[in-house]
């Protein structure tokens, strides 16, 4: 249970997939002009990372490693993971329309998210079980949800920061990114005092 | 347009990077260092090279409503190519680069001249605006790497340089550094081409690799209300 919580934490603080590790980058740029669309994607990507992790590790683990297959993980876990978001978005407006209408129009700008595929990818290298790739997609997640939504907030005051006219835009918000990325550097460490 | 033109346009006026802001992940990730810069530009250009050949050739045969998959089963295969000769040739780059080369597949740039270009364009055309593009990627990312590595530990692709080397600013190669330098290029390119570029295209769907999957509404609502 420590280890898990351990996973999950650093996953959430220090390594954060947005703030330290670059992966999804665009939506973090392009969905967190309000914090209600921001906390929109992040559950849906939470979601979509969860079911992610729960197929590509059974075909990573029984189906290529058995056969020697490994040099088509790349190819076989983008398809599994668009042909699954098509299908979660089919399954969710069919049964549960009202999550649909909430999440449905972020799920497929996540297809091609590199957040998902990395941390489908970085499971595997890490060598974890499924229990931990599980709660490793968990924290990646919920790093990812609390990035966009901290961010959401910082860009809701940018709106009316006084920017020089060529920062104005993109530039001044990746600057603010970066005062948030320091924030998170903060973090270092916290993992190994904590569970000392 | 000129050939010459459609190869030239990717390198500065229509630089992935610093102009349509395309391919932020790997732009931020790997510019630690000007080697693995370097790196995944060459494996990111020989990729689109390929994929753009590819899919123009295929754009006959390629149903309009299945094209997505397959550009991804094109690119993929491709990615997984430049993976395993990587592995093979390099093997100390492919460790430094890691999951990020894997990732090439989920490069917007990729996706995002197949879509606009190669599916509209002859096979000639479309590999001289991957090649364009690719040497556009790569160099916007070695500039940033240099600016990076230069200023955060003081040194340019492992060569130690005298008097930057004792007065490094190690927060540049860590991610904040990432961040702000990547904004300092951005703004720094709007400084010089304001008024000449093309309108900053600013994460609308026009460069959105999955504006043909999605329905629009999320990111459409933005772009308009960023323009009014």
């Amino acid at each position: 249970m420590k280890e898990l919580l351990i996973i999950i934490m650093s996953a959430v603080l220090v390594d954060n997939y947005v703030l330290s590790k670059f992966l999804g980058i665009c939506p973090f740029l392009g969905v967190s002009k309000k914090s209600d669309q921001a906390v929109g994607m992040g559950v849906s990507v939470i979601f979509v990372m969860l079911v992610a992790t729960a197929a590509t590790w059974p075909i990573q683990t029984y189906l290529l490693d058995p056969n020697e297959l490994g040099y088509l993980q790349t190819i076989v876990f983008i398809l599994v993971i668009a042909a699954l978001v098509q299908f979660v978005e089919i399954f969710l407006k069919k049964f549960i329309p009202a999550l649909h209408r909430s999440l449905g129009v972020y799920l497929p700008l996540i297809t091609t998210n590199c957040a998902v595929l990395g941390v489908t990818i970085n499971n595997i290298t890490a060598e974890y079980s499924f229990v931990e790739s599980m709660a490793s997609s968990l924290g990646c997640g919920l790093g990812f949800l609390l990035a966009m939504w901290l961010f959401a907030g910082v860009r809701n005051r940018l709106e009316e920061a006084d920017a020089p006219e060529c920062f104005k835009g993109i530039p001044i918000t990746l600057v603010a990114a970066s005062i948030v990325s320091v924030a998170f550097m903060g973090f270092g460490g916290i993992i190994d005092k904590l569970f000392a | 347009m000129k050939k010459c033109e459609i190869f030239s346009k990717g390198i500065i006026k229509e630089n992935p990077v610093l102009v349509l802001l395309l391919g932020t992940c790997p732009a931020l990730a790997t510019t630690t260092g000007v080697v693995s810069a370097l790196a995944m530009g060459i494996a990111a250009t020989a990729v689109l090279f390929c994929s753009n050949i590819v899919i123009s050739m295929l754009r006959k045969a390629v149903p309009d409503k299945v094209r997505i998959p397959c550009y991804i089963v094109v690119i993929a295969g491709f990615v997984s190519v430049v993976q395993m000769l990587m592995h093979a040739y390099f093997p100390d780059l492919y460790d430094m680069l890691g999951v990020y080369l894997a990732l090439i597949v989920v490069n917007c740039i990729i996706l995002g001249r197949a879509e606009m270009f190669a599916r509209k364009n002859g096979v000639i055309d479309s590999a001289l605006d991957g090649l364009g593009m690719g040497i556009g990627f790569t160099l916007a990312l070695v500039l940033m790497a240099s600016f990076r590595e230069v200023i955060g530990a003081g040194t340019w692709a492992g060569i130690e340089i005298p008097v930057i080397k004792d007065y490094a600013v190690s927060i540049m190669t860590a991610s904040p550094g990432g961040f702000l330098a990547f904004g300092c290029l951005v703004a720094l390119v709007a400084k010089i081409t304001s008024g000449k570029a093309p309108a900053k295209k600013s994460f609308s769907c026009e460069g959105c690799p999955n504006a043909a999957a999605c329905n629009k509404e999320s990111c459409e609502t933005d772009v308009k209300e960023e323009s009014k």
